[in-house]
């Protein structure tokens, strides 16, 4: 919290001005209820919940695979540190769980680590490799950009607002069902997916819809951004030493200039 | 190179005169770094530096990019995303690039607003204004060409939208943007010559870089108070300046450094909060996104195009916008001769400096006004604003120079200096031992 403040204020002295303009206008149709939920990875400071991330490749399998694809995520990398960090076994025999199409096979066979998640088996259903930073557009208010630095407003918000935001209204349209969403701002064609009881988790967690939905967004904020961990890492190391060189610089400034400076500033 | 009097390089030993009488560069780099520089310079100055070290930043990261990326329709898209997951530090290389264009601008905007203020375009600084203008336009050519390349769908979309203002040229524009385009819409051919175009016109601004710098070493840096450095004698010149090295090298590169310290900030924690969402959706032609925006540094212009929603005489709205957006843009390269006033810096100038804030103001509305819907009142914001762009440089600055009474500048660089600082003579006599030299 007091992390995520701290470059809120960075931030506001040192782009106010361009978070002006940064405002990708998405809010403008429909009236969306996006819930601020909390994360463990927001703030520069945040980090996935490894027991999360497995509990929503849980609920990703059971529930979301059913329709969509994760076309650009490798199942070896569910073994990664920043990740899931499945045991190599745990990672072996989920690929093993898998067929995937050989093109030197001409033939469909047991996927292997380095294969990847199948894509979407719906045509309409999108691949959900990068929803989290393709949804992360909530630079309101008035297009300010405030929601995102401030509340760390973003994909993962959106993604378990949706699947929490049902109304039950339903409207049929050129023969195809619509489902009224909140979270959408109007119908869509996506069926609840979340009605309670729908995953059993191994680790002991309650799965009210809540959480599934907060897991799987939390997963899919992985599959989207893998490198996160990593990159905040690197983030905050190189932010510490620039700092060091500043303050030596800036010494080393105000000496040379010294002689040639009166008193006044001197 | 400068006109103002100052220390040559000597070659001393034996290897340096040889070198020196064959190929005299370091002569050239010496006076190149010893050349001598206004010494009341504010940190508004430090630009420059920023926007070098950008273009290097750029070139670095986007050659090794280059060697990742699929510039192809089928292979852009996941090639960004091999980048991303596969290739070690990918995504350090790719968001220091993307974020890079941001600081590149953020700098550019910082350094074009410093030199109308302060008067830097005007006599004789013509041409060192002109060819930084024509970086900017190049600048703007290469960032939308880039934009394109990771081929998601604001990438397409842009595209689409940009290439489209060449055909609202009457007659020959449908047949230039085919051949932009290389096809009928944009596709496989649009994509491979943007790549090659992304990859080539970054040196051509670095060539113009070096021109550039040539051209504002040969009339000497402006300074905030507009005021010429003295070169009647040599005593005179160095109590107007100090060698760039080390002093302004140093100033320079704190600032550079304290800056940089904000860029990772950006890239560690926030790096897609100056990118479209969308983008992160391959680019897909049967689907148009709600709303079609270019990047935040490109809102300004884009807002003009859009202002223009009604017909001028014969001209349709659409042409019409597309000259608007081209014109406020060819204004800014006929500044030098719109400005009247006999005094260069905007400090001395009261009426000016009121109207240039406005324009600053008017810039920061426009780029929001670009982010947001074409709608109500978005767009008479925006009319409004486009409007005063115009009358700003074709109206406002050529009558200030007639209606306003400008105060009078300090006499010397020396005299402004010392104003600010004091005389640096107490200061040597409060107790340093060091020679006064």
């Amino acid at each position: 919290m007091t992390a995520r403040t701290l470059l809120s204020g960075l931030f506001a002295i040192g782009l106010g001005l361009v978070g002006l303009g940064t405002a990708p206008a998405v809010a403008a149709e429909g009236e969306r209820h996006v819930h601020d939920f909390s994360f463990s990875f927001e703030g520069p400071f945040g980090r996935y919940d490894q027991s999360q991330l497995q509990r929503g490749l849980q609920v990703y399998t059971e529930i979301c695979s059913a329709c969509h694809g994760l076309k650009f995520v490798a199942f070896r990398t569910l073994e990664n540190e920043g990740g899931p960090a499945l045991s190599e076994e745990a990672m072996r025999a989920y690929a093993a769980q898998h067929e995937v199409f050989d093109v030197a096979l001409d033939d469909t066979r047991v996927a292997t680590p380095t294969d990847f998640f199948p894509p979407s088996n719906v045509p309409n259903a999108p691949d959900l490799s990068l929803m989290a930073k393709a949804r992360a557009g909530f630079h309101g208010p008035a297009g300010l950009g405030l929601n995102q630095i401030l509340f760390g407003m973003g994909g993962p918000e959106y993604i378990a607002s949706l699947l929490t935001g049902f109304t039950g209204e339903e409207k049929e349209e050129a023969g195809t069902t619509l489902y009224e969403n909140t979270a959408f701002g109007g119908y869509m064609a996506m069926a609840p997916v979340l009605y309670g009881d729908d995953v059993t988790y191994a680790d002991g967690t309650v799965a009210t819809p809540e959480q599934i939905a907060q897991d799987v967004a939390a997963f899919l904020m992985w599959t989207a951004e893998p490198k996160m961990m990593e990159r905040k890492r690197s983030g905050l190391t190189a932010v510490l030493f620039l700092t060091v060189l500043t303050v030596l610089l800036y010494f080393t400034n105000k000496t040379i200039w010294a002689p040639h400076k009166g008193k006044k500033h001197g | 190179m400068s006109g103002i009097p100052h220390d040559h390089y000597e070659p001393k030993s034996a290897p340096e005169k040889w070198i020196e009488s064959r190929l005299p560069i370091i002569g050239l780099l010496y006076n190149t770094l010893m050349i001598p520089t206004p010494k009341n310079l504010n940190w508004m100055w430090i630009w420059g530096i920023v926007l070098t070290f950008c273009l290097v930043l750029q070139i670095a990261t986007g050659i090794v990019l280059v060697m990742h990326y699929n510039p192809s329709v089928g292979g852009a898209f996941a090639s960004v995303e091999h980048i991303m997951r596969n290739v070690n530090a990918g995504w350090a290389l790719r968001y220091t690039h993307a974020n890079g264009a941001s600081l590149f601008f953020f700098a550019v905007y910082f350094h074009i607003f410093r030199g109308l203020y302060y008067g830097s375009y005007k006599a004789p600084r013509e041409i060192t204004w002109i060819i930084g203008m024509v970086i900017y336009i190049l600048m703007m050519a290469t960032v939308f060409m880039g934009y394109v390349l990771p081929w998601g769908q604001m990438s397409f979309w842009g595209a689409t939208v940009i290439t489209g203002l060449f055909g609202a040229i009457p007659l020959i524009g449908e047949s230039i943007q085919t051949w932009l385009l290389g096809g009928p819409a944009v596709d496989n051919p649009t994509l491979t010559r943007f790549f090659s175009l992304h990859y080539l016109l970054p040196f051509v601004i670095a060539a113009l870089v070096v021109v550039h710098i040539w051209a504002f070493h040969t009339t000497g840096n402006n300074n905030p108070t507009g005021v010429e450095v003295r070169r009647t004698s040599r005593k005179e010149a160095e109590a107007d300046t100090l060698p760039f090295w080390p002093y302004f090298v140093i100033k320079d590169l704190f600032a550079l450094v304290f800056i940089l310290t904000i860029f990772s900030a950006v890239v560690g924690f926030m790096p897609n909060f100056l990118g479209h969402p969308d983008n992160y959706i391959e680019a897909n032609p049967l689907v148009t996104p709600a709303h079609i925006v270019p990047e935040w540094y490109l809102l300004p212009f884009y807002a003009m195009l859009r202002a223009i929603t009604f017909d001028v005489l014969f001209i349709n709205s659409k042409l019409f916008g597309v000259i608007v957006m081209f014109g406020s843009l060819i204004v800014l390269f006929l500044v030098p001769w719109l400005d009247t006033s006999r005094v260069r810096s905007g400090r001395f100038r009261p009426m000016f400096k009121v109207w240039f804030w406005l324009l600053v103001v008017d810039f920061v509305v426009l780029m929001w006004c670009g982010a947001m819907p074409p709608e109500q009142p978005f767009v008479i914001i925006s009319q409004l604003g486009a409007l005063y762009w115009f009358s700003f440089f074709l109206v406002i600055l050529p009558l200030l120079g007639v209606l306003e009474k400008p105060k009078a500048p300090p006499a010397t660089i020396e005299d402004d200096f010392r104003a600010h600082y004091g005389d640096p003579g107490e200061a040597a006599a409060q107790g340093s031992a060091q020679p006064a030299e």
